[in-house]
């Protein structure tokens, strides 16, 4: 069975995982910019991470016949350094005619301050400015709601930016009417303990349809799953689920969305 | 899926997590000390689970999050809890 794998932080898995997900149908992985755990230093720290996501990472996808794409931006954890912030957007630009570039992301909120939020709007800007598509980095646990509320507020004021061109990631049972309802896209994160459980994500899919709504693992250098997308694919089966439908989701709506960049070609 | 069938995919997972939850619960009462904002949150979500709704998932989140609606002056740290200190 094919897949996408919408949102993986590939930098932070071994290269035995590219294998992994290649034997499980993956055929592209997409790479938002984050966090590294720790506080990059200077702007020229960003430069070095975004070559890495645009050169490096696409070819040690490669290796297993697989297609990397990445998005760029500076991540909402590191976002209280206003001119550090401002510095690194200035540098997005010079990457984002590099063939593997689909857009911003993940921009959003982290603790909901002020600054983060000065920060995500620099980043939509900049997205409007450029026409890149727009993903989105809810933020954890309690933050979440009020996260996903303010974040959509900045999107919605924003009349160039078109819902259907942004996609609000780490949904939950909470948030996910209020993105859908919006006209934006929602992901569902099957990452352990802190987001969405295999069943829980099946149920939201049941209960809102298959439209605008996907699936992804998020995995990185926590304890996380590269194949966390193929095993909730196989629970649709368990449920019943044909395999179109199980296709439409794993597959086609990610190619629906991304496909919206020009650079998204498998 | 009919009630069957989720009862026969799901009841052992659930079970499980059940008893996970109730175990917790004796932990912390056998611990010394008071409770805290996330206890006490917990303690309002455990209740979201009774009743006959149909939106019981969204209830416990709802209990868990923050509910306020300004942005803060300044990032405390990277880090979230799990529930909104009251």
């Amino acid at each position: 069975m094919r897949y996408i794998e919408p949102h993986a932080h590939m930098v932070s898995r071994v290269t035995d995982d590219y294998e992994r997900m290649a034997l499980a149908g993956c055929e592209a992985v997409c790479e938002p910019a984050f966090w590294a755990g720790f506080d990059r230093s200077a702007p020229e720290g960003f430069f070095d991470y975004f070559s890495q996501l645009t050169e490096h990472e696409p070819k040690r996808a490669a290796k297993f016949g697989l297609k990397h794409f990445c998005w760029l931006c500076i991540n909402s954890k590191e976002a209280e350094d206003v001119k550090l912030a401002e510095e690194v957007i200035a540098l997005v630009p010079k990457f984002l005619n590099r063939p593997n570039v689909l857009g911003i992301g993940e921009i959003g909120l982290n603790k909901n301050s002020r600054n983060e939020l000065k920060v995500l709007e620099m980043q939509v800007e900049l997205a409007a400015v450029h026409s890149q598509l727009i993903l989105v980095h809810t933020p954890h646990l309690e933050d979440k709601l009020k996260g996903t509320k303010l974040i959509l507020d900045v999107l919605k004021n924003d009349r160039r930016i078109q819902p259907a061109r942004v996609i609000i990631d780490h949904v939950e049972e909470h948030t996910v009417e209020m993105v859908l309802d919006a006209g934006m896209w929602a992901g569902m994160t099957l990452y352990p303990e802190t987001k969405c459980t295999p069943a829980r994500a099946l149920d939201i899919l049941e209960i809102y349809g298959n439209e605008r709504l996907w699936l992804n693992s998020a995995c990185d250098w926590g304890v996380s799953d590269p194949l966390a997308v193929p095993k909730t694919a196989l629970e649709m089966k368990r449920r019943g689920h044909v395999a179109a439908a199980v296709e439409k989701v794993v597959f086609e709506n990610p190619k629906a969305f991304l496909g919206q960049s020009e650079h998204f070609r498998l | 899926m009919t009630r069957q069938q989720v009862l026969d995919l799901y009841f052992l997972d659930a079970r499980h997590k059940l008893i996970e939850i109730a175990a917790f619960l004796d932990r912390v009462e056998r611990a010394g000390g008071a409770d805290d904002f996330r206890l006490k949150a917990f303690r309002i979500a455990l209740g979201k689970l009774s009743g006959d709704g149909k939106h019981r998932a969204k209830d416990v989140l709802l209990t868990f999050s923050d509910l306020s609606t300004e942005p803060i002056d300044k990032a405390p740290g990277k880090g979230a809890v799990g529930a909104p200190m009251l």
